[in-house]
């Protein structure tokens, strides 16, 4: 625990991750740069859906993302309601509107690739339902931080809600996918997702990985105006203007 | 143990009864259900096939639409007036104390538009068979909406703007259950066996029942900080 409150300090780890952010950055540009480079010219066209299947490359590892930050920042969010760390409750605060963006592309993208392979921009279909979901779990999270003034008893409120949001998305999934198959019996015709070629597989996990590693880098990067903007009263970041100016 | 015994019938009667003597509390979500129900016939006509299809997710809708309105009473007098932090501070545990309140809240808004769910069927024109079906999903279902809509009504107590701040937190989490709910209905309609739906609807309130009370309690805590 010790380690944790040294290392949780935000002095510290303003420092730290402004050390880290230019690395992360470029690193995301790399991953990200290959991942479209081998998804867009070099995976070849799918044998039925032609072309269009190529947005999967930025759906997919979106959709990944906006469950992967939603469990972060409900993890994040335990954190700080159990040990009261500062640190966390900036990181799940700030993990929320990066996970909602990716919500986001992941519904716009999943409607474009719609358009020419089931004929509409939307479909009920139980994926794209639950994502729908999950997106209005990101706003409500997010509007509950923003009409709190105090920004620990936001966090606070805020980590009870993601607690509440995770043990409720694995039951609303299952309950819309069941839904799904209720109302629609295979009207709707998913991608073959069992096997998967390899020079499709790499871009797909290249771009998941690039995501991943954007999300952190974002995440710190606004975590950082935080720390400034919460400490702004204290000695060290006084000293750090002066130093900087 | 006693004591704890005589604290939760205390509250339980103390909440029933000032719900009581003000009686229109009780009666508006009552009203906004039947309204609601209502205005679907006129504006997609009065085709009596029309309206027993979507019946069932109306109702449900409708339900879930009113409960969310009453759910701004579940605390916010008691926090106007105090009491709510009496009882945070009192011995007892929070969570058994907003667990009997939600209890209070279902008696008083969930159990009425059980009740008159009926006669709201017979206005769509669903067909007998289905009846029972409505009312012992709406049964198992709208004590969940009480104890899920407890968690939104806590956390916003309070709040600018916490009306409607509390349907973005709440109506999300409440999608399992309408689609169970109004599922067993239109289940029973198109002859389809519903057992699953009531087991899976009855495994949500046992959920709900063991998880949200803290979840709310925890979340009176921070309000009330």
């Amino acid at each position: 625990m010790q380690y944790l409150h040294k290392y949780a300090s935000p002095k510290f780890f303003y420092v730290f991750a402004g050390k880290l952010t230019p690395w992360l950055a470029a690193l995301t540009v790399l991953l990200l740069a290959a991942g479209l480079y081998l998804g867009l010219f070099i995976a070849p066209a799918d044998y039925q859906q032609g072309e269009s299947y190529r947005i999967m490359f930025i759906h997919v590892p979106a959709a990944w993302m906006s469950m992967f930050i939603y469990a972060c920042m409900a993890g994040a969010g335990a954190i700080a309601l159990v040990w009261n760390v500062k640190l966390f409750e900036m990181f799940a605060a700030n993990c929320a509107p990066v996970g909602a963006s990716f919500t986001f592309l992941a519904l716009a993208t999943g409607s474009l690739w719609g358009k020419p392979m089931w004929g509409a921009w939307w479909a009920w279909d139980a994926r794209l339902t639950s994502e729908l979901i999950l997106f209005f779990l990101y706003i409500g999270y997010m509007s509950l931080e923003a009409s709190i003034d105090d920004p620990r008893r936001a966090a606070r409120a805020a980590a009870i809600v993601a607690l509440v949001g995770v043990v409720n998305i694995p039951v609303i999934h299952f309950s819309v996918e069941w839904w799904n198959t209720l109302h629609q019996p295979a009207s709707v015709s998913k991608m073959g997702t069992p096997s998967i070629h390899p020079s499709m597989l790499a871009p797909l996990l290249l771009m998941a990985v690039g995501f991943t590693v954007y999300f952190f880098t974002v995440a710190l990067m606004r975590m950082r105006n935080e720390i400034l903007e919460r400490e702004r009263h204290t000695t060290w970041v006084a000293q750090l203007l002066e130093n900087e100016s | 143990m006693s004591d704890f015994l005589k604290a939760i019938a205390c509250l339980l009667r103390r909440d029933l009864t000032i719900a009581l003597r003000r009686s229109t509390d009780v009666l508006t979500p009552l009203v906004f259900f039947i309204i609601v129900v209502s205005l679907f016939p006129l504006g997609l006509g009065p085709e009596p096939a029309v309206l027993r299809t979507i019946a069932p997710g109306v109702i449900w809708v409708a339900a879930l639409l009113a409960t969310m309105l009453s759910l701004n009473r579940l605390f916010a007098n008691d926090h106007a007036d105090g009491t709510l932090e009496q009882m945070v501070l009192s011995p007892h545990p929070l969570a058994a104390l907003v667990l009997v309140k939600v209890a209070a809240h279902w008696m008083l808004t969930g159990l009425p538009l059980v009740l008159i769910s009926p006669l709201l069927a017979i206005q769509m024109n669903l067909p007998e068979s289905a009846m029972s079906t409505l009312i012992l999903s709406l049964l198992l279902g709208t004590p969940v909406l009480s104890l899920l809509g407890a968690v939104g009504a806590a956390l916003t107590l309070g709040l600018r703007g916490g009306g409607v701040l509390v349907s973005l937190l709440v109506l999300p989490l409440y999608t399992p259950v309408l689609i169970f709910g109004a599922g067993a209905v239109a289940g029973v309609i198109a002859g389809i066996e519903v057992e699953a739906h009531f087991s899976l609807l009855a495994a949500f309130l046992a959920l709900a029942l063991t998880l949200t009370p803290w979840a709310a309690a925890a979340a009176l805590r921070v309000s009330l900080d």
